[in-house]
């Protein structure tokens, strides 16, 4: 039995001795599920595990995983080609979560592919790596040459029948590839952009074959759900949700960084008891809870329990849950204009709305952040908010989550909106450095 | 590197799904994807080479136009900026008399910004030809340009 850690998806990583070989892997509790579910679990009951496990997925979206997998068609991998892939394109600004698993213990990465492939019967397995992460590509391709070594990957695994083995795709750095079914046109060759729904990838996705596309933190945790039981799992969550969740902060606080705690931890007590507050001299203003695509939440709101439906009341997302602090010695306008820049130059293009509103808005904060901003300018603000704001006005997220920190910006630093129109300037030292 | 290309293209389902591949085999090789490499790539995977290039100028890591010997790929999303990194690029451009996007007359050094590079937690952060550095200060980077024009 895997020791039942309080948080599994960490306790093997040790970045002194770096990622464990497959000896120290075994050694350490892994392969124990993947033992257990191709010996005597039949991929209905895998799926039936991770559904009563609560486990929603990593990547932002926060969509119940053993759901996700229910809408694959069931045939066995031997007679239709299916893929299992792993989203690693971390690219949401100030999230560095999936870095840490991917480089710490790539082979937990590759059992929980096992795993979901054996669950949804895939038999091809691909890592969409971003361009940017080199160190993780190496360790990746080195875990995944071990275990198809050691014959956790290729014909017939532990002689159950079942066949699957892993390719990384490391791609070459555009945000919208972390959007599933960008992704997916992605790895077919071509420009990146989403796609329409229906098909859904489960039955339509990657070159027309059905497709499951989930989060390398989501399928992380997968080995340890299925070797503790989805009842342990289920009871590590401080409330709704299932599971430890790995959180971070960045931002002027006095101990950047990311930790495994249990879903539903208190966004304060990140803050103030792992990130060490605010640094001296500086205080808390507000924050973006989980990554640059969801809104602003203030002080107000600290002791909201970061799991998915508390942070929703609160008014954002818990997203990929990696905090960024905004202080108040930092301009707000040129925080959303920095973020707003960023969405702009990442939209596909393939949508007018999205393709051309967002530069829009960038400009438009460009005035009013270098002092030539007009009172006009908050109402053509506030229109982009609202309708480039709502779903089914583009094409895909990507506008909505670009403008959920606008929206928020706009109503809770009215103040500041206003008084750089009124001053003609910005009455902050923005970024001025450290 | 032929052989290469086609052995990418022959692992895919279409021989297109090699294409980021291929590319990134050309530019690791030449430094950058030029015109004549394109249609060579387009050649071996099948496509046009108009195709290939939506693919080539869609994505930030892939070069349609030299570059230096070294590129500092100098972090521009929310956190970075929030710790700093506008003061570190005017630092770097007062430095290297460039601007981002362009590279130095002794062709040593380009300077580019990048999106997030997941290392918010040491920001201010930077890619230099593939090697990541964190908590990056003035003084830091006046060593590091140093160390660059001295190397290959």
């Amino acid at each position: 039995m895997m020791a039942a850690s309080e948080r599994p998806l960490t306790a093997m990583i040790d970045p002194a001795a770096g990622p464990p070989d497959c000896a120290t892997y075994e050694r350490a509790g892994g392969w124990q599920a993947a033992r257990l579910a191709l010996g005597r679990l039949t991929p209905a009951e895998v799926i039936d595990w991770v559904t009563r496990s609560k486990l929603r997925g990593r990547g932002g979206a926060g969509f119940g995983t053993g759901q996700k997998w229910s809408f694959v068609p069931k045939e066995p991998a031997s007679e239709r080609r299916k893929y299992l892939i792993a989203n690693a394109d971390e690219m949401e600004p100030g999230t560095f979560k999936d870095r840490w698993l991917l480089e710490g213990n790539p082979l937990q990465l590759v059992e929980g592919m096992i795993l979901a492939a054996y669950a949804v019967q895939a038999g091809h397995g691909i890592v969409f790596l971003r361009g940017e992460y080199q160190e993780a590509c190496v360790r990746l391709d080195r875990a995944i040459g071990e275990a198809r070594e050691r014959g956790w990957l290729g014909e017939n695994i532990l002689g159950s029948g079942f066949s699957f083995d892993i390719h990384v795709h490391s791609s070459a750095g555009r945000y919208i590839c972390g959007e599933e079914t960008a992704l997916l046109t992605a790895l077919e060759g071509r420009r990146a952009t989403p796609r329409s729904k229906p098909p859904f990838p489960q039955t339509g996705g990657l070159w027309g074959a059905p497709s499951v596309v989930n989060n390398v933190e989501t399928l992380c945790n997968l080995p340890h759900i299925i070797a503790n039981g989805p009842e342990w799992f289920a009871g590590l969550g401080l409330g709704e949700d299932g599971g430890t969740k790995i959180y971070g902060v960045s931002g002027r606080v006095a101990k950047p960084g990311a930790w495994e705690l249990p879903i539903g931890t208190p966004l304060r007590q990140i803050i103030e008891d792992h990130a060490g507050g605010m640094r001296p001299g500086y205080q808390l203003r507000a924050l973006l809870p989980g990554g640059a695509s969801t809104a602003f939440i203030d002080t107000t709101a600290l002791d909201v329990a970061m799991d998915y439906g508390s942070v929703e009341k609160a008014g954002s997302r818990l997203g990929t849950g990696m905090a960024i602090i905004l202080d108040e010695r930092t301009c707000p306008i040129g925080m959303i204009r920095n973020l707003e820049h960023f969405f702009a130059q990442e939209s596909c293009g393939w949508c007018t709305p999205c393709r051309d509103g967002l530069p829009w808005v960038e400009r438009l904060l460009d005035a009013i952040e270098d002092g030539t901003g007009r009172e006009e300018d908050m109402e053509q603000l506030d229109r982009h908010a609202r309708m480039l704001g709502a779903p089914g006005r583009t094409f895909c997220a990507h506008a909505p989550g670009a403008m959920a920190p606008l929206a928020s910006g706009l109503k809770l630093f009215a103040a500041d909106f206003a008084a750089h129109i009124q001053q003609g300037r910005c009455p902050h030292h923005a970024g001025a450095g450290p | 590197m032929r052989a290469e290309i086609l052995a990418l293209a022959a692992q895919e389902l279409h021989p297109r799904g090699a294409s980021v591949a291929a590319l990134r085999l050309v530019q690791a090789h030449f430094g950058w994807v030029s015109t004549a490499h394109l249609r060579e790539v387009a050649d071996l995977l099948g496509m046009s080479a108009d195709d290939l290039d939506g693919v080539a100028t869609y994505f930030n890591l892939l070069f349609r136009r030299p570059v230096g010997r070294h590129v500092i790929m100098l972090c521009d999303s929310v956190s970075c900026w929030i710790m700093g990194r506008e003061t570190l690029c005017a630092h770097l451009c007062r430095k290297l008399g460039i601007r981002p996007g362009e590279t130095t007359a002794d062709n040593a050094i380009t300077l580019l910004p990048t999106v997030c590079i997941g290392h918010c937690d040491h920001a201010p952060a930077m890619l230099v030809d593939n090697t990541l550095h964190g908590d990056v200060t003035p003084a830091s980077l006046d060593h590091l340009i140093a160390t660059l024009r001295d190397t290959p």
